[in-house]
């Protein structure tokens, strides 16, 4: 099944620097174990190819059933010195919701599922 | 001791909401008022008017924030607590002094002014007694911006802001506190937790992280089920309500807009996280991982499970310097093919820069509409749209002014001498602004001396 993770899952990002972060949490708890194992910082990387400077790095929050996203020189050098519309990194949240990945259609049943998540 | 502490946040940056704080202590009863004021550019911004007027260099907000509440703190027993002493909070308690004066109780108003984080008199002693002061992102050495340094001061906690209350004060007025010291301190005061209560003080800097960013945690910026919100119009700011052994609640008044949930939680618990497993402050690194939430009624969410470890031995400074110039100009043009045009545009405007010999550090375009926030991830997988209209926003940053000031000149005339169907050029030329940026150091915690006085 191919999700795109606006239907699984909500976001809000923010900035450090140069690093945008994106906090990535599931809408229902049983889909976070969906999170943790198909949006791999390498998947991440793939989806922001060509967008970001740096590496992306990966932190779990399983309490909240959320990932943590850094997003390393994603913002043109960050704070005053950047001159794009986005220079806080505040909607890199739902660049990350268009991403899609693929769930084994058993798995994603399992989880109460559909290609359209929970709308 | 006190059973609940309620503290309100009341203001989540300088800009937000000028009614919110009057409406945290009217909306119902709450024990401190906490505004945070200061942003990482908010200081040289601060210290510009400083050198400009040595009176100013503090947030003035604050002033009519302060007027508007003194009812509550005068015959409630409402205490504020805030940050925006900015670059001089001695200067920002003359003018809430001066305010209380003319109200008839400055009898009433006991202020407390926190100093010692300004670190920018300071400079050179530091760096010649071995601090390098260099960029904890870059690693490179404070040499290289010495000469353009505009402000340094360090993020200071929560003990100078508990100094302050025990003293007797019912406003206490710091500059660079950490957003998170300002919650932090009035519970670590009224609970007599100790400094080495390492889970206490982690859940009071949580609590401080949730309502920092004022309506961002109660339904404002709220992505999950954002049509259904009720009221924002009427959004209720949050409120922090602990008890002594670290748990708290998160809530807002009754009668209100917005919406206080676990997902509008969660969302602000992750804005602007960095690695979750230690989230560092003066006083203590809290574990963002051990954080449980859960909905304990309507707009109630109660927090719990917070660990945390003992604090580093230094704080971070930030340094504020004077980087260059910028511009940014913009024109609108319309269907049909507004990208093609707007793209055409840019070409046309790029050449003309290098026929005029003009060199910047940087050029970045953006055509607003197609792809400025989303890149190419917003058409990657369909054919491109013949959009209504696209903006094309074109900037320029660099060391040489008149070079920036030249390209300000150049957006107007495509209007009449590029491509067609061009619009929205009515606000005249691009404003050049000088660059402040942010240089980010650690500095050891012996060195910087907090002092704390009523006024």
């Amino acid at each position: 099944m191919n999700i795109q993770l606006l239907d699984i899952a909500h976001a809000r990002s923010g900035d450090k620097g140069d690093t945008a972060n994106v906090g990535l949490i599931a809408l229902r708890p049983e889909w976070y174990p969906i999170l943790d194992r198909y949006v791999t910082a390498a998947a991440v990387t793939a989806h922001f190819a060509g967008g970001i400077d740096g590496p992306v790095e990966r932190f779990d929050l399983p309490n909240l059933k959320a990932l943590n996203f850094l997003l390393h020189g994603a913002l043109d050098g960050g704070g005053t010195l950047s001159l794009k519309t986005d220079a806080q990194g505040k909607v890199f949240s739902t660049a990350l919701l268009r991403m899609r990945i693929d769930v084994p259609d058993d798995e994603a049943v399992a989880a109460g599922m559909s290609a359209r998540g929970a709308r | 001791m006190k059973d609940v502490v309620r503290v309100a946040g009341g203001q989540g940056f300088w800009g937000d909401s000028l009614d919110a704080p009057r409406q945290q202590v009217e909306g119902g009863q709450v024990d401190y008022l906490m505004l945070d004021y200061l942003a990482e550019v908010t200081m040289s911004i601060l210290q510009k008017q400083k050198e400009r007027d040595s009176s100013m260099g503090y947030a003035r907000d604050f002033v009519g924030a302060m007027e508007s509440v003194l009812p509550a703190v005068c015959e409630r027993d409402v205490k504020v607590i805030a940050n925006a002493g900015g670059v001089n909070p001695p200067a920002c308690a003359a003018a809430v002094r001066k305010l209380a004066e003319s109200n008839g109780v400055s009898d009433k108003v006991r202020i407390a002014v926190v100093t010692g984080d300004d670190l920018l008199g300071r400079i050179d002693e530091l760096l010649e007694a071995g601090h390098s002061l260099s960029n904890m992102e870059t690693g490179d050495a404070l040499a290289s911006i010495r000469d353009q340094v505009l402000s340094a001061n360090a993020y200071i906690g929560s003990s100078p802001i508990v100094e302050g209350l025990a003293r007797g004060a019912n406003v206490v007025i710091t500059g660079r506190s950490t957003d998170t010291a300002l919650t932090m301190a009035p519970f670590r005061y009224e609970f007599e937790w100790s400094d080495t209560d390492w889970n206490k003080l982690a859940a009071g800097i949580v609590a401080g992280h949730i309502i920092e960013c004022g309506a961002q945690c109660s339904g404002g910026n709220c992505l999950i089920d954002w049509r259904s919100i009720p009221d924002l119009a009427n959004v209720g700011y949050p409120i922090a309500e602990a008890h002594e052994d670290g748990t708290f609640v998160i809530t807002k008044h009754d009668g209100t807009g917005g919406r206080v949930s676990v997902a509008s939680v969660t969302e602000q618990l992750v804005y602007e996280m960095g690695d979750p497993h230690e989230y560092i402050t003066p006083d203590v690194v809290a574990d963002f991982t051990t954080i449980q939430l859960e909905q304990d009624g309507e707009n109630r969410v109660r927090v719990h499970g917070i660990q945390g470890r003992p604090a580093t031995d230094k704080l971070k400074v930030s340094i504020a310097y004077r980087a260059g110039f910028k511009a940014v100009g913009t024109l609108v043009y319309s269907w049909p093919e507004a990208l093609d045009k707007a793209k055409l545009a840019d070409t046309i405007l790029r050449e003309r820069l290098d026929r005029l010999g003009l060199h910047f550090d940087q050029i970045l375009t953006e055509f607003v509409g197609a792809t400025a926030t989303h890149g190419s991830l917003a058409n990657s997988s369909a054919s491109v749209p013949d959009y209504p209209e696209v903006q094309l926003r074109f900037g320029v940053r660099g060391q040489d002014r008149r070079a920036v000031e030249r390209f300000t000149r150049e957006i107007a005339p495509l209007v009449l001498n590029g491509p067609p169907s061009v619009t929205g050029f009515a606000g005249g030329r691009p404003k050049v602004e000088e660059i402040v940026a942010y240089w980010p150091a650690l500095i050891d915690k012996r060195v910087v001396q907090t002092k704390v006085e009523l006024v």
